[in-house]
Order: C-alpha cells, then structure tokens, then sequence
C-alpha cells in the first residue's frame, strides 16, 4: 500500500517537475527566504531542485516509510541545510518552511493529474502530509541541535574572550573580569592569568571586580584560589573594584578575600607602582614638550 | 501573609542558578529593596539555589512577591528530595561543609535575610526558606 503510495508520488513530481519547481520556489520566496540576502536566489534554486530528486529516488525505492534507507541521502541533504540556516541565522519556521511549503506544489500536481482517481488522490494526499511533516520536524530537529551546539561554542568563546589579561607596566598585569564567574570560566581566567605571568615574568597582577555583579562563596573560593596559585607563580594579587553593596555582603557571608584590596583599578596601579619601586609624577606642558614639574623636578634633584 | 505574585524554577544545572539570581533580582527590583540589600538576597540566593543542586541532587525554588502590615518582601522556598541533612547545627556552622566548599553559605543566607528557616528529613529532603522585607 505505502510503497504504492509512494511510487505514485515518485512518477507525479517525475512527470509534473517542471511545474512544481517554479511554483514551489515562489512560495519560498513568499515566505521571506531570500529577504535578508543570507542565501542567493541560485542557492535556493539549486538547492530545491536537489532536494525534489532526493525526494523523487527515496519515494522510489523506499516508498513513504522516511526510517527507509532509502531516505539516508534526502534526510543527509536536510541536516546539511537545516545546520547551514541555523548558522546563518534563520529562524526555525523560515528553516522548516523548506520543507512544509512543498506541500501546496504536490497537491496542485496530484489535483491537475487526470490519471489518478478520486480514492488515490485523498490517499495521496495523506501520505504526502504525514511524509512532509515527519521531514519538516526532523529538520526542525536537527534545527534545534545545532543552534546548541553554536550556543556552546558561543558561551566558550565568551569565557575566552572575556578574561583578558592586560599589561599595564613592566612586571604589572591587570585581569578585568565581567559578569559572574561560573566554574567554567573561572577556570579559563585562572589559567590565562597564570600562563601571562610566567610570559611576561610579572609581579603584580592587579584582579578587577568592577564588572562582577555578585560575589558569593563560589566565586570568593575561585578568587581565592586565583591569588595562591598566582602566588606559587611568584607574583602578588591585589583586588579592586569592590563595589560597596558587595563589599557589606561578603562581610555578612563571613568570606575574606585575604589581599590588598582598592576601590579603583586606578588605585591598585597606583600600589603596583609603588610596590616595584616607581611613582606616577604630574608634569606641565610647555611649549608642547612634557616636562616634570618644577616642584617635582627640585625634590628629585 | 497574602502572596501577590509568584513563580516557581526548576535547579537542575548550573545555568538555572543563574536563573534563580536573575529571577530574585526581578523580585528584589519589584520591591523596591535598595541596593544592598539586593545584592544581600540575590547572593543568599544563590548560595541556596546551589546546595539545591549541590548536596540536594536539583530540586526546584519558589520565588514569591509577600505583603505583611504594609510592607513588601520577597519570599525563596528552596525544595529538594535530596539526602537531608542530618545535623542542621553543625551545617549551619561557619566553616563546616561535607563537600569542598567555604561552609558559609547557610550560615551566610541566615545573616543576609531578614527570615530564615530549615526544616530536613534524612532521607526524605530539604527545605529552606528565606525572606527580605523593604
Ligand atoms: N539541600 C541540602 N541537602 C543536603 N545537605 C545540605 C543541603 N544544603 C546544605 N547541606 C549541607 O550543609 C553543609 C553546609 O552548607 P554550606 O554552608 O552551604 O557550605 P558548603 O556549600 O560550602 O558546603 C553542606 O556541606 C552540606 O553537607
Ligand atoms: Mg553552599
């Protein structure tokens, strides 16, 4: 019965491809596929034609059982498509609405055909609509998988570029941190951190918690773990950016961070500098040229 | 104590932790805590939402908006079927923890609220429940 139904649908887009194309590929057009440029109208052209003789050999051999082998390249070229939209952005219905819009075309072929009765046709197209749905979820499926997986790859990306470790002088790295520190990232920032210190052969990093929105006791053990290993690698930690509210919360939590602490990333400079034995002098411009302070300069004299 | 307003998360995974500080942010926002104390109920929060799923196996929270003698707060029921604790005392004890962490967070969501309460079976699971009054 099914592989009746099947082969019948096979000979009907053989027979009627011409017309099914074109009409298949408007209403893809209709639905706004080619409106934001993601692919050329050539793509989409080739990409139907493509799919309606996948479709047409699978029909053939495999009747309208989609589980049948038969399917494996049709099924092959949808996960192709369905992982390409969800990369170039489409939505899941402009994604599944590839394969859904070609359910008008088929019916419009199955009704001009004059060889088909009555009885066959209702029961073609029944079998055309259950065999377009299941393609339709399983593209929305493989849809949905792979927006994970860019989601994924997204949220690493993010934990690496988010943890940059800056220079600020010789011997002097500052680490700003936003958002909160998940255990994920925080291992990536601990490991950035400590790598930059045996490169550039620091002895200070400077730790900033302006952009940590909250710091509870799982942050305040990766903080802390932070410092000691930093420590091991022969450099000190100082820590700013503690914001009041946040400051006042920990104190109730009972966590103490154990570090030289400041209000502003300006202000641990300003310790980092000292601390390696430099200061930061006002100069006054004259003439264009830089030159130190009169005061300043007769100190240092 | 009439409930105004309530939700209900799920804590399965690390990323609904985040859920649960971003819901009792809206909350706390809702309110109309100040910022302190925000930030005192969204870390209580999140130290909860953590041994939920920690030490609870997942569970879920109940975020609700509350109203007493005129004044507004926001509610944290943290529910899990997890192994209960067999000692609350010593659980709430600074510095105590069964696992590798600090051993602050009940002791701390205690001092960081305004209401706190544990109730646990062992065996049967654990609910605690926090509030912030404006
Ligand atoms: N929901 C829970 N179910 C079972 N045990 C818990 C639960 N919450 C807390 N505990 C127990 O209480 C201890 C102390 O918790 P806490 O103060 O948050 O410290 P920590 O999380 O660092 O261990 C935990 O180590 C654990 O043994
Ligand atoms: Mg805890």
């Amino acid at each position: 019965m099914a592989g009746q139904a099947g082969s019948d649908i096979a000979s009907l887009v053989s027979r009627n491809e011409a017309t099914i194309l074109p009409e298949w590929l408007e209403l893809q057009k209709k639905a706004g596929t080619l409106h934001t440029g993601r692919i050329s109208e050539g793509e989409l052209q080739s990409q139907s034609k493509n799919f309606l003789h996948l479709l047409r050999d699978a029909l053939a051999q495999g009747g309208s059982d989609v589980s049948n082998g038969a399917y494996e390249p049709a099924k092959a070229m949808l996960a192709e498509l369905s992982r390409s939209r969800a990369s170039q952005g489409f939505s899941p219905s402009e994604t599944a609405s590839f394969v859904f819009s070609l359910k008008q075309p088929l019916f419009n072929a199955l009704n001009r055909d004059k060889s088909l009765s009555g009885e066959q046709i209702a029961s073609t197209i029944w079998t055309t609509t259950v065999l377009l749905d299941e393609l339709g979820l399983f593209t929305l499926e493989i849809f949905q998988k792979s927006r994970e997986e860019v989601i994924i790859r997204q949220q690493r990306e993010i934990a690496e570029l988010s943890t940059p470790v800056v220079k600020l002088w010789d011997g002097i790295l500052a680490l700003p941190l936003i958002g909160t520190l998940d255990s994920q990232r925080t291992q990536v920032v601990m490991e950035n951190l400590l790598q930059t210190i045996v490169d550039v052969e620091a002895e200070i990093a400077i730790i900033d918690i302006t952009g940590v929105p909250m710091v509870d006791t799982l942050t305040a053990q990766h903080l802390l773990k932070t410092v000691a290993a930093a420590r091991l690698m022969g450099a000190d930690c100082l820590i700013s950016g503690i914001r009041p509210q946040i400051a006042q919360t920990m104190v109730h939590l009972g966590v103490e961070l154990n570090v030289i602490s400041k209000s502003s990333l300006a202000d641990a400079f300003a310790v980092a500098l000292r601390q390696t034995g430099r200061a930061v002098v006002k100069t006054k411009r004259i003439d264009g040229a830089a030159v130190p302070d009169k005061k300043i300069g007769r100190q240092e004299a | 104590m009439p409930t105004t307003k309530t939700e209900r998360l799920d804590i399965k995974a690390s990323d609904d932790v985040v859920r649960v500080r971003q819901l009792t942010r809206a909350y706390a926002l809702e309110v109309g805590l100040s910022l302190v104390d925000q930030t005192k109920v969204i870390t209580a929060s999140s130290e909860l939402a953590r041994n939920t799923l920690d030490y609870g196996g997942g569970g879920e929270v109940t975020v609700e908006l509350v109203e007493q003698g005129g004044r507004r707060g926001v509610r944290l029921t943290f529910d899990d079927k997890g192994p209960g604790i067999v000692d609350i005392e010593q659980a709430l004890k600074d510095g105590f923890t069964s696992g590798k962490g600090m051993g602050l967070g009940l002791g701390g969501a205690k001092r960081l609220c305004n209401d706190f309460s544990i109730a646990s079976k062992p065996g049967e699971g654990t609910k605690v429940m926090i509030a912030r009054w404006k």
